[in-house]
């Protein structure tokens, strides 16, 4: 298990390599936005692993409501630790990014709202589970609130389809085919890998940490 | 009421004001702009607004010593004449998706305190030619459906 552990790490730090060459040396320099649209490069797997750490505390909370298996409520406190440092992480590469294409570092649009909201919920979800001593209330109001924090993530994801906001709807995912060209796509994907591989990592070794945490407490 | 009833009805007070919390948050910047067109139809002097548009072709003037800025905001239903005073993102340009914070002032132009620019959700290398996406965004400026 530590071993499948650190080969993980050392994969995500090859990926991470991979993903800065790829970003900041193959990919082309955008043509409107210059130079700055390489940021997207970080902004956006951020923006993946934190969708992905909240939707694995949904399913570990439901796990843990059902099984009452304590490795169950581990893994949703440590996936949603991870998952408030990547939200973190979007919201700082969003900002830097806004700064010199929108001319601010922050506005009120659906999209920063919603994502502003989500920050605060997860981090909401941390404070409740470090308040309550008791090791089994704890993991069971937790699990009630991150099964109904994650209702946050599609109204994260289509604020700016629902709404008329700042920030732009997707490149990605976005009806009728990617709006980048290809080789973007690929240094976009080589990212989204390496920050997934990073959070199998992260979490894996959180998750162990807490374990031993209660082993040393019990 | 045992226990779990009470249990259950807290868990219900809690969720419908976090329901409400996010309904209320998300509802008041759900209109992160008014069109020209919207703007036009009752514009109210002094009022703030954050008002979006295309800055029409050929419209915009800047004073580089003064540093007086107009343009004007278009959705393809009206164009409002916007004045500014300061630098606009580097972003910001003729025939490009701009947001302003101001007012409508009483002598008939939109007095700005910041200006926003938009940009499109295409991205583009050199050798593709041409600018990015702003033929989708002029539509979503317009108001019609993606």
């Amino acid at each position: 298990m530590r071993r499948a552990t650190s080969v993980f790490g050392w994969l995500a730090a090859a990926g991470l390599l991979a993903g800065l060459v790829m970003g900041f040396g193959v990919a082309p320099r955008e043509t409107t936005q210059g130079n700055v649209q390489r940021i997207m490069y970080l902004h956006v797997p951020s923006v993946w692993v934190a969708y992905v750490a909240f939707a694995v505390v949904f399913v570990a909370s439901i796990a843990y409501l059902a099984r009452r298996a304590e490795a169950a409520d581990r893994l949703a406190h440590a996936s949603a630790e991870v998952g408030v440092l990547f939200t973190g992480l979007t919201i700082a590469t969003g900002s830097i990014w806004g700064k010199p294409t929108w001319g601010t570092w922050w506005t009120w649009d659906a999209r920063l709202t919603s994502v502003a909201i989500l920050f605060v919920m997860y981090i909401g979800y941390l404070l409740l589970r470090g308040m309550i001593e008791e090791r089994e209330r704890a993991a069971r109001y937790a699990a009630v609130l991150g099964i109904v924090a994650a209702l946050n993530i599609p109204l994260v994801h289509f604020s700016v389809v629902w709404w008329r906001t700042l920030h732009q709807p997707p490149s990605l995912m976005k009806p009728g085919g990617s709006a980048m060209p290809g080789i973007m796509i690929v240094a976009l994907v080589v990212n989204f890998v390496a920050f997934s591989l990073l959070y199998v990592y992260f979490v894996a070794k959180r998750a162990r940490l807490l374990r031993l945490e209660e082993e040393a407490a019990a | 009421m045992n226990r779990r009833t009470k249990f259950l009805a807290g868990g219900g007070v809690i969720a419908a004001a976090l329901a409400y919390m996010i309904y209320a948050g998300v509802t008041q910047s759900a209109v992160y702009f008014v069109t020209p067109a919207e703007l036009q139809a009752a514009p109210v002097p002094g009022k703030a607004y954050r008002l979006g548009g295309v800055v029409a072709r050929g419209s915009l003037k800047w004073e580089a010593r003064t540093l007086d800025l107009s343009f004007a905001l278009s959705d393809g239903k009206a164009t409002v004449p916007v004045r500014h005073k300061g630098t606009p993102p580097d972003l910001f340009g003729e025939g490009r998706g701009a947001v302003v914070e101001g007012s409508w002032s009483p002598e008939g132009y939109f007095k700005a305190s910041l200006i926003l620019a938009k940009h499109s959700e295409e991205y583009k290398a050199p050798h593709d030619g041409g600018q990015a996406g702003y033929k989708e965004l002029i539509k979503t400026l317009k108001g019609e459906s993606r």
